[in-house]
């Protein structure tokens, strides 16, 4: 039984069920359910996504809530094809004793999803779920989540997660906030509102109000708030947002513009550029001592600071050689080496959650790229390309990039369009992330604590 | 005769701005109305105003693509601007670098204060009181012109000067 403990919004609990109490005794051996995702040309697995069972008109309506929540979810992810429902042969009822595997068999299901939505005698809500191998006729994983009523769609992500881990064998990434800058107006007079999403599209809400030019929010790893660029007072400085209480606080009294901001992975730093006579550099604020200390000093314009996630090295860019290309140092700024040798520009280098890989935007004859390199430098592979792709954030697993294109206007500057576009870092599953407005410079948000 | 034509010409094309993009054209805050209706062609902007510095003296230069040094072709119109600002001693200005959209967000912010930078030194240079002279990046996020090709990007990637306090005010 595992018990976690959820501190921002608590009262959501897991139980893991018995394995084993709902499995056939006599099981046929088989090979292991599974999706290896970094295959280039994986199929996406069928599997059938019941509603979950509720006994009340209250019970059924979040179970169908919560089914749709995750049949999306994991639909997205490309892995999966959900099978529509009006295929299904056993009623979310009759499956709460056992499923018959036969009637999932019958319609290509290889993974089925049964539970059961139930209010309590408190009020709180008790989602009960459990994934089935159906050619094995076996329970892979069983849990149960309590919470509030109104947290239903938290849960169901994190039923999604579950499932999403239990097949791929990584983490999952469905339980997660965008944060990103939604854009209107015409391209001369440019609206930007700071805005923040569920990664689904779900709760979303804007949290400036477009008076003051806002750009590249990012999140914190460890606690709600955000560090951005804001032009407020035409002093643009970068600034932190709590989310919560809607606070925003300017981030040292620097003699010049600072932005490109970026925390540390331990949340308690934020490396950032200043910009100062034509001269642009690095620094490192500590957030606790209000302390900066300066990490490059070359005349050249050093920009787009990165962490690595064990927070020993920075990925930047610099045009110290000429043109823009990722260089990496220590977090101390020592050992300051290029790392990126192939044709044309890169810029924007964001490190991988895994630490595996460094994504980055590429200008190459006039074109613009999203692409992967190791730490190293090597391996460079393209994801994306573009009359203009920009800013490229990482899912936490690392598996699954956001990034956004712009589209060409023509002469009277209209029919041009800015979206939010994900993709797996393997090249696939390219698709737009829906938002109300034009939107740019998405932030993906750590794994909800 | 040809540039007073001229003149009056910019002066209309600085009246429809007004109206529809008050922000870009660098028109100073607080110059709306009243000095609209003072800057008719016949009678000329103000002297030591926005108005002023964009009809008769020019109030931006341009640059290359990726550059930042001041083109020999741009230099006379700061030279004018230097000369301008002498005449109006009370004058402090803020000068804005831009830059065109073919270029990431943060690197073309770094590059926007360059090109600011690069027009104050100049006009510095020629003696002007450095405290006179503000500088600010908007990189990609205000060009002049909408349109995704080099004419529009070729007005985009420029140094605005702008008048933040006045003669007379």
């Amino acid at each position: 039984m595992t018990l976690m403990k959820h501190p921002m919004i608590a009262r959501l609990l897991i139980l893991a069920f018995a394995v084993g109490a709902y499995a056939t005794l006599s099981a046929p051996a088989h090979a292991q359910l599974r999706i290896d995702i970094t295959s280039a040309n994986t199929q996406p697995m069928p599997i059938a996504i019941t509603n979950l069972f509720g006994s009340s008109p209250n019970e059924t309506k979040i179970g169908l809530d919560v089914a749709k929540v995750i049949s999306d979810d994991l639909q997205r992810s490309g892995l999966f094809r959900p099978i529509a429902q009006n295929a299904f042969i056993q009623t979310p009822e009759a499956l709460r004793t056992q499923p018959r595997f036969g009637d999932w068999r019958v319609i290509n299901a290889q993974a089925l999803v049964s539970g059961a939505a139930i209010i309590r005698p408190d009020g709180s809500l008790r989602l009960e779920f459990r994934l089935w191998d159906v050619l094995a006729e076996q329970q892979m994983v069983g849990q149960a989540y309590h919470t509030e009523p109104s947290n239903w769609r938290r849960a169901a992500h994190q039923i999604a997660d579950a499932i999403y881990k239990r097949i791929t064998g990584e983490d999952g990434y469905f339980d997660t906030r965008v944060v990103y800058v939604g854009e209107s107006g015409p391209q001369q007079r440019r609206v930007k509102r700071l805005a923040i999403m569920d990664q689904d599209g779900a709760n979303h809400r804007y949290l400036t109000d477009g008076r003051v030019l806002v750009l590249t929010p990012r999140f914190s790893p460890t606690s709600q708030e955000i560090t951005y660029l804001s032009y407020l007072n035409d002093k643009p400085r970068v600034y932190l947002f709590n989310i919560d209480t809607g606070q925003q606080e300017v981030l040292g009294d620097f003699p010049g513009m600072t932005f490109a901001p970026r925390f540390s992975p331990d949340g308690n730093r934020v490396v950032m550029s200043l910009s100062n006579n034509g001269n642009t550099d690095v620094y490192l604020m500590n957030l606790r001592t209000r302390q900066s200390t300066r990490l490059t000093t070359e005349p050249g314009i050093d920009t787009g600071p990165s962490f690595s996630p064990d927070g020993t090295r920075i990925a930047f860019e610099s045009d110290r050689g000429g043109t823009q290309q990722i260089y990496t140092m220590g977090s101390d700024g020592s050992g300051q080496k290029r790392i990126s040798f192939g044709q044309g520009r890169y810029a924007t280098p964001v490190w991988s959650p895994r630490g595996d890989l460094i994504a980055f935007t590429k200008l190459y004859q006039g074109k613009f790229f999203i692409g992967v390199m190791r730490p190293d430098g090597s391996g460079e592979r393209l994801l994306s390309e573009s009359y203009l792709v920009e800013g490229p954030t990482w899912a936490p697993n690392g598996r699954v990039l956001m990034f956004f294109r712009q589209t060409p206007n023509d002469d009277r500057g209209t029919g041009g369009s800015t979206r939010i576009y994900s993709i797996d870092v393997t090249g696939r599953n390219e698709r737009e992330v829906v938002t109300p407005t034009d939107a740019s410079d998405p932030a993906w948000s750590p794994l909800i604590p | 005769m040809s540039l007073r034509i001229l003149s009056a010409f910019a002066a209309v094309l600085l009246l429809a701005a007004c109206e529809s993009a008050p922000s870009d054209t660098g028109m100073a805050a607080g110059s709306g109305g009243a000095s609209s209706s003072s800057s008719s062609a016949n009678q000329g902007p103000r002297p030591g105003s926005q108005e002023d510095l964009v009809v008769n003296v020019g109030d931006r230069v341009f640059f290359d693509f990726d550059q930042y040094s001041v083109r020999q072709d741009q230099r006379a119109v700061l030279d004018r601007q230097a000369a301008w600002l002498k005449k109006y001693p009370e004058v402090t200005v803020t000068v804005e670098g831009h830059a065109d959209e073919r270029g990431t967000r943060e690197y073309n912010i770094a590059l926007g204060n360059r090109r600011a930078t690069a027009a104050k030194n100049y006009l510095v240079a020629l003696g002007i009181n450095p405290n006179r002279v503000q500088t600010i990046s908007y990189g990609k996020e205000r060009p002049a012109v909408a349109g995704s090709n080099e004419q529009a990007w070729s007005q985009n990637r420029r140094a605005v000067t702008v008048v933040t306090a006045r003669a007379g005010s």
